[in-house]
Order: structure tokens, then sequence, then C-alpha cells
């Protein structure tokens, strides 16, 4: 297909590397694309993937996403996939117009990519031909409208952009409840009928389920006339045991699990939306709530995805702080999730207590940066927004030689060799390592499965390339694994918050003049940093205005649980609670 | 009971005025009944968002909830007392949470914690957030913070005590004739479908229809 000629001059990709050998390949299918990457034609997308998988070596699909080129008239599905060795990124992208709206699906080359592209077809209404499962994801089926495209309006929207003329600077408000038509968050289609109002959403679901099975010729079969032990479960949204508002529909065979579908968006938010409207600082505060446990680590994420098209980086004081913030962030996120999976086994909020108490010396130190225990705000784009003082750091130095390791050891002790916990954990939930990177899961999930994949060390980040420390890796997979591998990286933040507080020199904390509306050049940026649960990234397209015109999270949570029916495979229910435990989600990510 | 109410007019002796309390029954009845049940308020185990984290601080050892009798989180809605709406709500949730509401058994608190559940928050513009879940279930104490602090959430259920002692169990509804009403709970349509608002999507969407017909054919 053609894209239509755009009327600014863009800088098209260079093809080299292995953006040269897929050119040599597929010759006129595969075109430079604007900013990064190439452009791969619809007709061999497919074969490309595999390409690109099996001989170039990108086995890892870390993200995929959707952009809405509304004034060029096409959708741009792009990829970014990694090499397990380390380095950078081969970008690859696909088009579409708006009309057609159809990209062939890769499920079959990267499983990772089900939820993704299960996501960009709720968001953005592109179609992925031959997935396997292409339902809503965090909206339900019925829903109006595809929110993420250019030209589809919230029911509260106001203006295309932020700051919104009404609010400032004069100063008056007003409800936007008495502003909008319906007089509430909520718009319906002229063709709707309000006396034909039901929910289906439930039904499509189990009977996807096989609630009401599939027999063997295709037909669906009433669960009457089939004699079957099979059991449709549903856990969630509402249950203590799933970490938040995330619900589980599961199969059972008896009182074996024969299949597991995760259902979210109990909790989504609309970050993205939203974040396209807000200027580049404004979205700042928002990464705060992606992953509510590890502020801090969101931020650094974000700030380092955009400090990429800007070109900047921050002071070396600043650097050292932000690598101290996200290691303190991993090791609260770490203690956390080590507390509630005990909770999961059932060892009811006694670890848990114990986990947390750590965690509120680490919080009093966040606050005391940044303002806030929890949504701390704290990065800039060039730097970090306060200074610490000599005391602060010397009580870091003291949680972090005297208290911390007490407390991991603590833990360490009591929970590592005990039997219950061995009974339960070892060997319930395998993820193969084969599978591990074809669902592209990442963090401490990946590295429990034998892939000692590390953002900090593959790609790095900040100043990460001048720490000593091991990338924790243990080979076997299991919920015990995914255990142990959070206390080995707590140790490993450790030996770096040592050697941070203690190299950190004085001076500047913030690159330039402080800025409330930044220009950012027009461009293309995936920054990703290695956050507690994952690899964290943020594809943001800027058209050089002060909003991003695209704002993409690939978030770990969310891409890890496409694992979860494979880890809960054959296992009973009360490991599902476990194995999900494990995989420590938290739902502000989840569905954004 | 009018008869009893009358002897807080009758004068007490002057000799018997340091010995002697008078109350109503009601008083008296409510004062104990509302001092022990202020005390055992549980909570229900029912996390939506950020302020769920803070809830679980506050119930953790540093702020401790149990200091105020409410450390029993019930994780159903059945034989819990205090529900806390701990962050945002969206479209796809309120359903639920409506209908946990419904199946909590009278009495029945609701404690609206953060900015989201308050009125939205900093999400309030998006698509699949409701405006405060004060639209849908009644609220007694609103907890202003994003997301409040354990403090905060722990002054929020003081003053849910205050409410609660200022009851009288002559007029709380729950001992009226009758049952109490249902909310009717949220459906997904092509949107978020209040059913007590029907009548009113019905006419706005029939002036809606007006308007574009008219405005096609001034257009043709």
């Amino acid at each position: 297909m053609t894209a239509p000629t755009k009327a600014k001059a863009v800088p098209r990709a260079e093809l080299k590397g292995d953006l040269a050998v897929l050119k040599e390949k597929f010759g006129d299918a595969v075109q430079p694309a604007e900013y990064e990457g190439v452009v791969i034609a619809n007709d061999v997308l497919l074969e490309a993937a595999r390409f690109i998988r099996d001989e170039l070596g990108y086995r890892y699909l870390s993200s995929l996403t959707a952009v809405d080129y509304i004034q060029e008239g096409y959708f741009e599905v792009v990829y970014h996939a990694y090499r397990l060795e380390g380095g950078g990124p081969l970008v690859f992208k696909a088009r579409t117009p708006r009309d057609v709206a159809t990209v062939p699906s890769l499920v079959s080359v990267w499983p990772g990519a089900d939820f993704q592209e299960r996501e960009a077809w709720d968001l953005m209404g592109i179609r992925f031909a031959g997935h396997p499962n292409l339902k809503r994801i965090l909206l339900w089926e019925g829903f109006h409208g595809h929110p993420l495209r250019k030209d589809w309006k919230e029911p509260y929207y106001e203006e295309e952009h932020k700051p919104f003329s009404s609010r400032w600077p004069s100063g008056h408000h007003i409800r936007a409840e008495d502003r909008v038509f319906w007089h509430d968050n909520v718009q319906y289609p002229l063709d709707w009928d309000p006396d034909q109002v039901e929910d289906t959403s439930d039904e499509l679901l189990y009977i996807g389920m096989g609630q009401f099975a599939r027999a063997e010729t295709g037909e669906l079969v009433e669960p009457k006339s089939l004699r079957t032990e099979r059991l449709v479960v549903n856990m969630g949204p509402q249950h203590p045991s799933t970490h938040g508002v995330f619900r589980m529909v599961v199969t059972l065979d008896g009182e074996t699990i024969v299949r597991l579908e995760p259902v979210m968006g109990y909790l989504h938010r609309n970050h993205e939306k939203i974040g396209e409207r807000n200027m580049y600082l404004q979205n700042m505060p928002y990464t705060d709530r992606l992953d509510y446990i590890c502020s801090m680590s969101n931020n650094l994420g974000y700030a380092i995805a955009v400090e990429k098209l800007l070109g900047i980086r921050p002071p070396e004081r600043a650097e050292y702080l932000r690598v101290i913030m996200a290691e303190f962030t991993r090791i609260v996120n770490h203690l956390w999730a080590i507390g509630f999976l005990l909770n999961d086994l059932g060892a009811f909020f006694t670890p848990a207590l114990y986990a947390i108490e750590e965690r509120e010396l680490i919080l009093d130190l966040f606050e005391e940066a940044a303002g806030s225990r929890m949504m701390c705000n704290y990065m800039r784009f060039g730097g970090v927004a306060h200074d610490v003082s000599d005391d602060w750091i010397a009580r870091a130095k003291e949680l972090v030689y005297n208290r911390l390791p007490r407390a991991i050891e603590e833990l360490d002790r009591y929970l590592t060799h005990n039997e219950l916990i061995k009974a339960r954990c070892q060997g319930v939930g395998v993820l193969p390592p084969d599978l591990a990177v074809a669902y592209s899961t990442a963090g401490p999930v990946l590295r429990a499965s034998g892939i000692p994949y590390d953002v900090r060390r593959a790609e790095p980040y900040s100043i990460y390339d001048r720490f000593d420390f091991d990338v924790a890796v243990r080979y076997n997979g299991d919920v015990y694994d995914r255990y142990l591998i959070r206390i080995d990286e707590m140790w490993q933040s450790l030996r770096i918050l040592r050697q941070a507080l203690d190299q950190i020199p004085k001076g500047e904390i913030q690159a330039g003049k402080k800025q409330y509306m930044i220009r950012v050049p027009a461009g293309q940026a995936y920054g990703r940093v290695e956050n507690p649960k994952g690899e964290l990234g943020f594809y943001i397209v800027s058209d050089g205005s002060p909003n991003p015109y695209r704002y993409h999270i690939r978030a770990p949570s969310f891409i890890n649980l496409t694992a979860l029916n494979e880890m809960c495979k054959g296992h009973k229910v009360a490991d599902v609670v476990v194995i999900l435990g494990s995989i420590d989600i938290v739902l502000g990510e989840v569905d954004r | 009971m009018d008869e009893l109410r009358d002897l807080n007019t009758m004068p007490v002796p002057s000799e018997l005025s340091n010995n002697v309390f008078v109350t109503t029954i009601d008083r008296f009845v409510s004062y104990i009944y509302n001092w022990g049940r202020k005390r055992s308020v549980w909570p229900m185990m029912f996390g939506l968002a950020c302020c769920a984290i803070e809830m679980i601080c506050a119930a953790a050892s540093r702020f401790d909830i149990a200091r105020f009798g409410s450390e029993l989180m019930r994780p159903s809605p059945r034989q819990a007392d205090l529900m806390i709406v701990s962050g945002t709500v969206t479209k796809k949730m309120v359903p639920q949470i409506v209908r946990l509401y419904n199946q909590m058994p009278e009495p029945k608190y609701v404690i609206s914690m953060g900015a989201c559940a308050t009125g939205g928050g900093p999400f309030k513009e998006g698509y699949n957030v409701v405006s405060g879940i004060d639209k849908f279930i009644p609220v007694d104490v609103y907890v202003p913070g994003c997301p409040p602090r354990p403090e905060a959430l722990l002054q929020g259920l003081l003053k849910l005590y205050e409410k609660i002692e200022r009851q009288s169990v002559r007029a709380v509804p729950w001992y009226q004739r009758g049952e109490s009403e249902a909310i009717p709970v949220p459906i997904l349509g092509p949107d978020l479908i209040d059913p007590r608002r029907l009548p009113e999507i019905r006419a706005r969407l029939a002036e809606l229809r007006a308007r574009q017909g008219s405005s096609s054919e001034s257009s043709s």
C-alpha cells in the first residue's frame, strides 16, 4: 500500500545492520520508516516476523502498540523486538488504511503478542487477522467506539490538549457534569435503543470458556446434552486473593484447571487517552499511579523516554538520586510481593506485616525527598524535583547497611526453608524458558525461568553501567524460584544502593532550567527500564507540540499475565492464587 | 414510649440530682447500641486501586486500625459493616460495587476514600471512569487525598464513629417497617447505563435525534 506523502520532510530511518539484512531479504516489501525502523508490507509480515525471530535472533517481542496517524489516513502497528543477549531494539511497523484497519496477527510467532493485540483492537479498533481470541480486553464487549482513535472523543471532552482554556488563568471552574449534554460521564450512540439493555459479555465469555462446549464438528453444544464434569468457576473481580480488581474465569475438570482466562479492565483508568491530552510534564504524576507500589521507577521510565526525545541527560547527582530511588523501590516492591505471596499461601498477614514494616521506613525517605509517601512524582525531565540532605543520605545508609539486610535475612531465614512453603511452591506453576520468552514475560518471572535478561544489563540506562551487581537468575521457573529471585534481587539492590550512596557527588540536580511546558522535538522514542515487576516501556510519539501525540505504556504486569493460562494448566484452584501471587501484578498497571 | 419520654420533663429532687441520670429509653438504648457498634465496624476486604495500598498500610502495624476495632476485614460483603471504596471507580467495576453494596446487611456504611472515589479525581476526564461513587451508592464519609495517608483514613473512621454516635435506634431506616430498597445495578451497554436514569436517557436521546434530524434537513 502507499502511504500518503507528508507535508513536512521527516527523516527516514537509515537501513543498516539487521534492518539492511531485512531489506535485502524482502526487497520492496520493506521500506524505511520515519525516524526509526522499517515498515513491512502486510502480506509478508508473518514471514518477516519469523525471519526476525529465527534468523536475526530477536526472540523477545517487547512491545506491540498502534498509533493512529489520522492526517495521513492510516494506522501504524509498531513492534519492538529485542535480542536476549542484549542490545537495542529492532523496530518494525505495519500499516493499514483507517477504513480497512486489519493487520496480520503475530500471535503464532510471538504468543506474547496476544493481549497486546487485543488491547490494540479494543482501544484502537485494529483487527488482527488470525488472532485466536480477538475480544475486547480492557473495555467490555459492546462499548461504543475505540477510544484511542484520534477522532473519538470522551464524554467530558473539552479541548484537544491541555492546559484547557476554561481552567486557567481565570481560575473559574465549571463542573464537567453541568457542561456536557448527558450530565454525566456517558455518551450513547444515536442508533441505540435504550429499551434493549442487556449485558451479554459474561455469556460470551462463558461460551468461550467451554461451559457451552464446542463439539468436534465445531458446533456449540448446550451443556444439557453434553455429559461433562467441566465446571466454569469465576474468581473476582472482588476476591481477596486477586490483588485488586482482577478476575479469572477458570474451567475445571474436577478440581484441575483446564483453562484459565484472565478478565481485566476493572481498573482501566484511561492513562493513554488522558496522557495524550496532557502536556509532557503533566503525565509524570499519572505514571505514579500505574504501578502504585513503585511510583519512583515509573517516573524514571517516563523521564528516560522523554529525555531520549529531548536528547538531554540529567546531571550526575540527579542520576545517582534516580538510581537510589529506583533501587529502594525495588526493595519496597519485593518486600510487598513476598509478604502478599505468603498471604496467598494462607499465612494470613503475619509475614506481610513484617514485610510492610521495612517498607514504611523506605517510604519515610521517599516522603522526605519527594513530599509524598506513595505517589512521589519525583523525577523531572533532565533531573529530579528536589535535592536530599546529608542527613537523608545518612539515614538511607543506616537502612541499607544495617536494617534492610537484617530484615531480608529474617524473611529468608523464616520463609525460604519453610516446609509448607516448599511443599506449596516447588514445582507449581512452572514456566519453561522458551515459553517465558515466547510469552514476552519480563522481570522476575522471566529470570526465574532461567533467562538472565535484565534491562539494566541488556541495554543499560541511566548510570547502571557503573555499578557492580549480578543479574539474579534461577532455573526452575516455578513459584518457589520466583520467590527466591525476589530475595536475590533485593540483595543485588542493596549492593547497588551501597555503591550509589557512597559515590553520590554533590552538585546540580536539574539540567538547565525547570520547565513547565516542554517542547519536545518531533520523533518517536521507546524508553524502557527494569521495573521491579519487569520491563516497563513508554512509547512516545511526538509531533513537536507540547503534548505527546501517542503515549503508550508497555506494562510488565499486563504482559506477564499472558502466560498465566500456561502456568496454571493442570494445577488446582488453590494453586492459581499462589501462581498469580508469584507473578506479582498490580492492577493499576495491568489495566492502566 | 411517649410516656417514657415524658420522664424527661419530671423534676428531679435536689438531693438526688447528683445520683440520678435521667434519659429516655431511646437515648439510653441508642447510646449503648451505638457505643458497642461503632467500636467494631468491620470493613469489607475490598480494594480498588492505589488507595487500597494505603488502606492495607492503615491495617498494618504502624498505623494499626485495630486500635479502633476495625481490623477484621471481611472478604464477604455479608459479614461487613463498612465498605471503604478505596480507589478509582470504573464503569466496568461499578455494577459489581453496587451489587456488593446491596449484599451487605444493614446497618451499613460507606467511606469514599480518596479523590477518585469521591469525584473521579485525576482520572475524572477518562472515558471509563465514574465521577464519584456517590452517583450510585450513598456515602457517609469522604476522605480527601490522592491517596489519603493512613492517618486520614483513620480520621475518616473517627468521623464515621461520630455519625454512628448520633444515630437514634428509633429513626434509623433499618428498624423501620418494610424492606429497604436495593439499588438498581448499573448495566454495561454502549456506555454505562444507570437504570434509574433510563427515562432521562430516553428523553435526551430523542432530543439528540431530533436535533440531528433538523440539522441534516437544513444542511440538505
